[in-house]
């Protein structure tokens, strides 16, 4: 093997040590301790576990890739392979080591040599660029000394209290027995156990490279469909339990947990099927796109008219408490799909869109509830006021536009972000206490009622949110396509350019904040009754962020990238209860993540692929 | 070239004791000129001579400290930029500003705005007026193209246009508003000799087949000597000279301006062959 050249070196090294980064801070964290709570298949693989060994999979094939690239011979990139394999155990080898009994002096005799190992070290590198003696010895005794004072305090204190956990207090048994495989008593055979399942990962991964494209896809989406079941074997179990018989399931299904040759068949047929998309779905959409108008038209009809009865039907598919998760993420998607009439389509970064929320959620409970607080005592029904909270959430909308209309960009989001604070701070405030409740809140807000049937169970609601998102998206898709659209992208792209074309730009904006306020208004109005009561502390800063995250993981101004958004963000938490402590731990690193990689979201709109496309189509014309 | 049609007799924009200034700083001084109707005229004048400043002041970007601005017989200085562009004036930019992230169609269809009328709520309700305002929008859009040379090309995003195409959209995009005069900043910057041709000759067609009044800043001055009617010099602010091709050319203040700055020798010889 051949791994002189310096970059390829760098290259395996830095990977392998992220990988291994990731894994203790992981670790660290807690994360890891809680997803071996959940078995993806049973009696075989933990969520915990699965994270272990994903991780140096998916270096290794990263590592693969960029060495591939490069014209690295295989002998060197499946070496790469093994080597992250074993780079990603090394910093959890270290600090199981370190946490063991029996390895403690090792930990106590790392602090005390450290600074001595670091000075020399720097003190050598600066002997070698030719620096004067009495620097490099100044040096060496500044760092000794320097780092001495750190470590040896870090030793003292180990010794004070014990160990190591009461400063990390996560890296404790319960870790100790996932990242070992279960041999804590035999560390070092634990130990083994996991650099070898390491090593074979980073391998298997780096293998991949290597996979010819169809099978590697067909592979990955068996692999993806069958852990995304086992991880949420608890759903899919609700979701099938209303529609097969309860020996069947038990078959499948080891209480929440994927049976290991229900797991192998899903996988086999996964993979099947995906090497069939594979092999075969390119061809497939090229036909689609070769039918003539008419048939296309057909097919798409049908796609449509398939796509809403699967709506329709969805909460006796998915049982109760799945569609109390659906209307949940119905609320964000209405929320999404409004605020993207400000962020998406007129560019207007609004960071107070909760403001709406309370709005429509205080108008409706103030004005239905039947408890001391309601205005009409209860004379007014759930249906009256819906088009009272959209046209005051508008009222709203309007009122906060009008002072940041000269705003742009930061400025805009700052100002917007201070209006949903002074929202928050007025709902919990003395001074509208007897209308709204201070922090008491408003209670007994009643079901809506829909020709005599009181619609109470999520299952009931979730028509309401289903026909008030469709009735959004209807209208920003109008919108969308309009002369009105038009101007909001053209003061998106460039204010200045805008308003020289004739856009009266500040009746354009106020126009995008007061639509974009009604959505907020009916989901917060609608949330009000499906909760039954309204307090302060639902209406956070949280409910905007979130909506804006959704937005911009889904794919900006798009709005299946808005549904996919809500689902990933919204809906997932829900249903991953040992995400829930990590929650925002995770949302911070996929932002992240999303930016990076995909700063245009999981479902862009047609606009950018289609420029993308015809960016291909312009060079392929012109020939170059 | 220089033959003066007699339509030229009207003044379409003048300006009287025109001044702006950015706190002390005085970028256009006590200007008085006029551009008259269906002729191609440029402002041309040394870097930092207040040319962009003057389109700025002109289309409503810049509110003007002194004098008054008359256009086609109104009064314009004091006017937002929209409400300008609804009485007749458009524009191009010195760095290209196009919708970036929208069709050329679609940059076409937002540049047609002073004569639209569908509102929202028509838009939402499908309201058939609308739609064929919407049908007419577009039809009209791709016809635009056509003229600029920019057929087929409607469905790209702008900002994937080749620099040339750019620019021509950016002038396709100012003529949607169906101006009486259009103001063009640098429309032969970054072009090749050929590609500067070719806009010259379009810059001709602007006026012969659209019959709208040409106003260009221009520092290629053999664009400028070839189709300009009527030209008027800046510097620091002030007008320096005004009158046709030939006049410029042998004007000594000019010469000086330029040559006074260090110019390029050769560009003192064009100026004065």
């Amino acid at each position: 093997m051949d791994f002189s050249q310096s970059g390829t070196r760098q290259t395996i090294i830095t990977l392998g040590l992220l990988s291994g980064a990731l894994i203790l801070f992981t670790g660290a964290v807690g994360m890891i301790a809680a997803f071996h709570e959940r078995e993806v298949v049973n009696d075989f693989i933990t969520l915990g576990q699965l994270v272990l060994l994903i991780t140096p999979l998916i270096f290794g094939y990263t590592a693969a890739n960029r060495l591939g690239m490069t014209g690295e011979a295989p002998m060197v990139v499946l070496g790469g392979g093994v080597i992250i394999g074993l780079l990603t155990t090394l910093p959890t080898t270290i600090m199981l080591l370190f946490n063991s009994d029996e390895f403690r002096f090792l930990l106590d005799w790392s602090l005390r040599l450290a600074p001595f190992v670091v000075a020399t070290a720097i003190g050598w590198r600066m002997r070698r660029q030719n620096a004067e003696t009495v620097t490099v010895v100044g040096s060496w005794l500044l760092v000794a000394a320097l780092l001495g004072i750190v470590t040896y305090s870090l030793a003292l204190i180990f010794e004070v209290k014990g160990d190591l956990r009461s400063v990390l207090v996560n890296i404790n048994r319960d870790w100790v027995d996932v990242v070992t495989f279960d041999n804590r008593r035999e560390l070092l055979q634990g130990i083994l156990v996991f650099s070898l399942a390491s090593v074979l990962a980073g391998f298997l991964g780096s293998l991949c490279y290597y996979m010819p494209r169809i099978p590697r896809r067909a592979l990955f989406y068996g692999l993806s469909v069958t852990l995304l079941v086992g991880a949420f074997g608890e759903t899919v179990r609700l979701v099938l339990q209303e529609n097969l018989e309860r020996d069947t399931l038990n078959q499948l299904f080891r209480r929440d947990t994927l049976r290991q040759n229900a797991a192998l068949g899903l996988l086999i047929v996964s993979t099947v099927v995906g090497y069939l998309w594979a092999a075969f779905g390119d061809r497939a959409r090229h036909g689609f796109q070769n039918l003539g108008g008419q048939e296309r038209r057909t097919t798409q009809m049908i796609g449509t008219a398939l796509f809403v009865a699967l709506l329709l039907m969805l909460p006796w598919l998915i049982g109760r408490t799945l569609s109390d998760v659906a209307v949940t993420i119905g609320l964000f998607v209405l929320m999404g799909l409004g605020l993207n009439i400000a962020i998406g389509l007129a560019g207007l970064l609004d960071l107070g869109y909760v403001t709406n929320y309370a709005v429509g959620a205080y108008i409706l409970a103030v004005m239905t509830s039947i408890g001391p607080l309601g205005l009409m005592k209860g004379s007014f029904s759930f249906w009256m006021v819906i088009p009272i909270a959209l046209l005051a959430a508008m009222f709203a909308g309007f009122i906060f536009a009008v002072p940041v209309l000269r705003m742009r960009g930061d400025y805009l989001a700052i100002a917007t972000l201070g209006f949903g604070e002074i929202i928050g701070k007025l709902a919990i405030s003395d001074w509208l206490k007897p209308l709204i409740g201070g922090a008491q809140g408003v209670q007994a807000i009643p079901k809506p009622i829909f020709l005599g049937t009181e619609l109470k169970n999520p299952e009931q609601l979730y028509y309401i949110v289903l026909v008030a998102c469709l009735i959004t998206l209807f209208v920003s898709i109008r919108l969308n396509n309009s002369r009105t659209g038009r101007q909001w992208m053209a003061i998106r792209e460039d204010e200045d350019v805008a308003t020289a074309m004739g856009i009266d730009t500040a009746r354009a904006k106020l126009l995008a904040f007061t639509l974009s306020a009604a959505t907020g208004g009916v989901a917060g109005a609608i949330f009000a009754a499906k909760v039954g009561s309204v307090f302060p502390n639902s209406f956070t800063v949280f409910i905007s962020i979130n909506v804006l995250s959704l937005i911009i993981v889904g794919g900006i101004a798009s709005n299946p990238g808005i549904v996919v958004g809500a689902v990933v963000l919204i809906g997932l938490p829900e249903l991953l209860r040992e995400f829930s402590d990590f929650r925002f731990l995770l949302y911070g690193a996929l932002l992240i993540m999303m930016m990076i990689n995909r700063p245009q979201g999981l479902i862009p709109t047609k606009i950018v692929s289609h420029e993308i496309r015809a960016g291909v189509k312009a060079k392929a014309a012109v020939g170059d | 070239m220089a033959e003066k049609p007699k339509r030229q007799q009207n003044k379409i924009l003048v300006a009287t004791g025109m001044t702006k200034r950015f706190s002390g700083l005085v970028a256009v001084d006590n200007l008085d000129f006029y551009i008259p109707e269906g002729s191609i005229a440029s402002i041309i004048g040394p870097n930092g001579a207040g040319k962009t400043t003057f389109f700025n002041c002109i289309t409503g970007f810049y509110q003007i400290d002194e004098g008054e601005l008359i256009f086609d017989g109104n009064r314009i200085d004091g006017r937002s930029p929209d409400q300008i562009t609804r009485s007749g004036i458009a524009r191009t930019f010195q760095n290209i500003r196009l919708f970036n992230n929208m069709s050329a169609i679609e940059n076409i269809m937002v540049g047609q705005e002073p004569h639209l009328k569908s509102t929202w709520l028509g838009s939402i309700l499908g309201l058939p007026s609308t739609r064929r305002e919407d049908d007419d929008t577009e039809e009209r859009g791709r016809e635009l193209l056509q003229f600029v040379g920019l057929e087929g090309k409607g469905d790209m995003i702008s900002k994937n246009l080749s620099y040339g195409d750019q620019r021509r959209l950016e002038i396709g995009r100012a003529l949607a508003s169906k101006p009486k005069l259009i103001l063009l900043d640098e429309p032969t910057a970054g072009m090749n000799p050929r590609e500067t041709i070719e806009t010259t000759g379009f810059i001709r067609r602007l006026r012969d087949e659209l019959g709208i009044t040409v106003v260009l800043i221009e520092h290629d001055m053999r664009v400028v000597m070839d189709i300009s009617e009527h030209i008027t010099v800046l510097d620091y602010g002030r007008k320096i000279a005004e009158g046709l091709p030939q006049e410029i050319q042998n004007n000594p203040d000019v010469i000086e301006a330029y040559l006074g700055r260090g110019a390029a020798a050769s560009a003192g010889k064009n100026l004065a062959s």
